[in-house]
């Protein structure tokens, strides 16, 4: 079985709307696979029914090859977006409450806590109540007890919101280093650098259903428009049968850059000796969009019409 | 299971380990002794004889009046005005001043005090002359005070319940204590330790631990957690309070009891020395008197002391324990339900007025099926899952039929089931919906979601 998790046509009403219509997913092992979407699209939805806190109405979930189960709980570790600690609360005491809820007994809580507590440097929070640390501090410890018991699949939803650059950096690094060790994440965000940064694999749910899935890759090829970035010295004027212009604006000196469209059926060598025929090439690229275009193309449906 | 009884404990011990509820289990035995010590002691200390000086212009009263608990009188003569120069010296309490005209004009007699006169002293002094102008009176018209006493005669009734096979003295009043504070206790701690369940669900939905808790447990194995939980808090607070009340009344009823007995022995000297100087038959009537109200006094204590005995303890304390347990369970889960469905201490108002109606009117009920324990009000309203825990405890030290019990617990235990049923409905929802106010339409929504 190369896949930890399985969601096949997963449909999910509320009362007045609909949250989740005919979603299907599958997350392979070792992978940091992103959810995407904008607010309300019904990532929370989802990610519940994963959590299995709440049922879906209508489809099944597989995890690793067998049917989601109440069991499977000890094996998924979740930091909600809207998270939070018992205030009132001493550190330690709330980890080893956490962990033994999921499953570990008290003495391999302790044992894991101990780690943890090193790895992070925070020896002297044990018996600090929570009230009393930072928020950023908060989210550390909300971090370790997502993590604590090795969960399988790990689910962050939005974990660096809270964290300073720093904490950022740390966090994401224990990410890629919990998957070293053989977890798969799936990773909600709105912050599309981090996804470009750390994701395998995006899938963007909009308006409840799914409208975009594949390796970050395959959709920035699915999303590319087919234009490329020229800067050179001399007059560039349009050939018809290879490109158009679509931009063109002065840079310093006699330096020009455009932005060129190819036409359909022609290729990027074509392009390359119609424009070295014109004008002295100084750069050339090819216009690859980032997450954030992609997102933002694909939930405003202009996607890849224009290939 | 296991992870219920781990939120148990986290529950159970959380609140066990804070400083309020040590102290209020330490402070409230000794509050309540305080004040029983306080009632105690001003009531002896103004037990205080009071010396009461008599001007008798008209005669007729000298040496007629009887020392009492609290009064001891001293006949002097003399010149009313002279005698109030001479009063503001001495320690006495009270200067009394019998007109000469007195049985024609009763309410000429003055009573002079320094510091203002107490009205029970006024009522005393008033008493005393109104009784021998009563004397005086029935004299002339040839009844004699031991003909009036023997009319009158001191009706005591016992009262006993009838069972199958024997009779059973029973007292009404020791019944009705017993009822009434069962079921007050019951009421208290329904309210007290409800508020608690509401308030740590509130906790854990407001600072937004809950996505977190309920990923690796049932949203209903939370919400029983921690309802059970908090009612061992209950019982262990009870408990040590009853341990503690026990210990504080032990030793401060050994303290009472000796000065009570000291003091009466004081009393019934100071009483017999005012005797002696009564004329033979007021003494003897005063004696008799004084004999038959001891007699009276540990004769109604004993009563009680006795219908205590014959009361069902046993089914007192058991069902006690089953209606508060109940009790808890249906309105604690109402109470956790109206936790998750609000974001703020403030918002909780529209939906407690409803759940605390029935607990309130429970307790206005308990006072008239007290009068009428076995009637038809008293009946339904103890098989209401929503009303028996307390009126049923109400009624219990009366005598219920066996078969009323068993069907009013049923119909709490369904009650209850109930209850925690619809609240665990409403609590899933509630407990992850942030940022909207709720109204009570949309809760019963909430109640026919699909899982």
């Amino acid at each position: 079985m190369n896949n930890i998790l399985e969601v096949h046509n997963i449909v999910k009403h509320y009362a007045a709307h609909t949250a989740l219509d005919d979603v299907s997913l599958s997350v392979a092992k070792g992978q940091i696979f992103g959810l995407l979407g904008p607010n309300g699209a019904g990532k929370t939805s989802l990610i519940r029914i994963i959590n299995q806190i709440t049922g879906p109405d209508k489809g099944r979930i597989i995890f690793d090859g067998e049917r989601l189960q109440e069991k499977h709980i000890a094996q998924i570790g979740y930091l909600p977006e809207e998270r939070g600690l018992y205030k009132k609360m001493k550190v330690g005491e709330q980890l080893l409450y956490l962990a033994r809820l999921k499953g570990l007994s008290k003495a391999e809580a302790m044992d894991k806590l101990k780690i943890w507590f090193i790895k992070f440097d925070i020896k002297t929070w044990w018996d600090k109540s929570v009230e009393d640390l930072s928020k950023g501090m908060q989210q550390k410890i909300q971090f370790v007890a997502t993590v604590l018991h090795d969960p399988k699949l790990i689910i962050l939803d939005e974990p660096f919101s809270g964290f300073d650059p720093i904490n950022a950096n740390l966090i994401k690094d224990e990410i890629l280093e919990l998957r070293e060790k053989g977890a798969s994440i799936i990773f909600s965000t709105h912050r599309m650098e981090s996804v470009e940064e750390l994701c395998d694999h995006v899938a963007l749910i909009h308006q409840s259903k799914k409208i975009l899935d594949g390796s970050k890759k395959q959709l920035k090829e699915q999303f590319k428009n087919n234009t490329y970035t020229v800067e050179f010295n001399g007059t560039l004027s349009v050939d018809e049968d290879v490109f158009t212009i679509q931009e063109i604006k002065p840079l310093e000196g006699t330096v020009q850059r455009a932005i060129l469209r190819l036409q359909p059926n022609t290729s990027v060598n074509q392009l390359i000796n119609s424009v070295m025929n014109q004008v002295d090439l100084r750069l050339f690229s090819e216009n690859i969009p980032n997450m954030n275009e992609v997102f933002i193309r694909a939930v405003s449906g202009q996607s890849n019409l224009s290939a | 299971m296991k992870n219920i009884l781990l939120i148990i404990q986290r529950e159970y011990l959380t609140r066990v380990k804070k400083k309020s509820f040590i102290v209020m289990t330490i402070l409230g035995p000794l509050m309540i002794a305080g004040m029983w010590g306080i009632i105690i002691w001003t009531s002896m200390s103004s037990i205080d004889q009071k010396d009461i000086q008599i001007v008798d212009d008209s005669g007729l009263f000298v040496g007629k009046f009887p020392a009492s608990e609290s009064f001891r009188y001293e006949f002097i003569e003399g010149d009313i005005d002279s005698m109030k120069a001479a009063f503001k010296g001495s320690d006495k309490d009270a200067l009394v001043y019998i007109p000469r005209e007195i049985l024609i004009n009763p309410k000429t007699v003055k009573i002079f005090a320094e510091k203002g006169v107490p009205l029970e002293l006024q009522s005393g002094v008033e008493r005393a002359i109104e009784r021998e102008i009563e004397s005086i009176k029935l004299t002339e018209a040839g009844i004699t005070r031991s003909v009036l006493e023997d009319a009158k005669m001191d009706v005591e009734s016992q009262t006993i319940s009838l069972k199958e096979d024997s009779e059973e003295k029973s007292s009404a009043a020791a019944a009705s204590i017993i009822g009434i504070a069962s079921a007050f206790l019951i009421y208290m701690s329904v309210f007290i330790y409800g508020a608690q369940v509401m308030r740590g669900v509130m906790e854990e939905k407001t600072s937004r631990i809950v996505e977190v808790i309920i990923s690796s447990v049932r949203p209903f194995q939370l919400m029983i957690g921690k309802i059970v939980g908090v009612a061992l808090v209950g019982l262990t607070q009870f408990t040590l309070w009853i341990v503690l009340s026990i210990g504080i009344f032990s030793v401060g009823s050994m303290f009472i009891k000796d000065k009570l007995s000291a003091m009466s022995q004081q009393m019934t000297q100071a009483q017999m020395e005012q005797l002696e100087q009564l004329p033979p038959d007021a003494r003897q009537m005063a004696e008799q008197q004084m004999q038959s109200s001891m007699a009276g006094n540990t004769g109604a204590i004993g009563d009680i002391m006795g219908a205590l005995e014959t009361l069902p303890v046993a089914t007192i304390i058991i069902c006690f324990i089953i209606y508060f347990i109940g009790g808890y369970l249906l309105y604690s889960a109402l109470f956790g339900a109206v936790g998750s469905a609000v974001d703020s201490e403030t918002d909780t108002q529209q939906f407690m007025l409803p759940i605390t109606i029935p607990i309130i009117a429970s307790i206005i009920f308990a006072q008239f099926v007290m009068r009428d324990p076995n009637g038809s009000l008293a009946f339904w309203t103890s098989m209401i899952p929503f009303t028996s825990p307390i009126i049923m405890m109400v009624r219990i030290p009366f005598g219920v039929p066996f078969w009323q019990i068993a069907l009013s617990i049923s119909l709490l235990v369904a009650g209850f089931i109930f209850t925690t049923w619809i609240a665990a409905r409403i609590y899933r929802v509630g407990i992850l919906m942030y940022g909207k106010k709720v109204s009570w339409r949309e809760l019963s929504k909430w109640v026919f979601y699909k899982g």
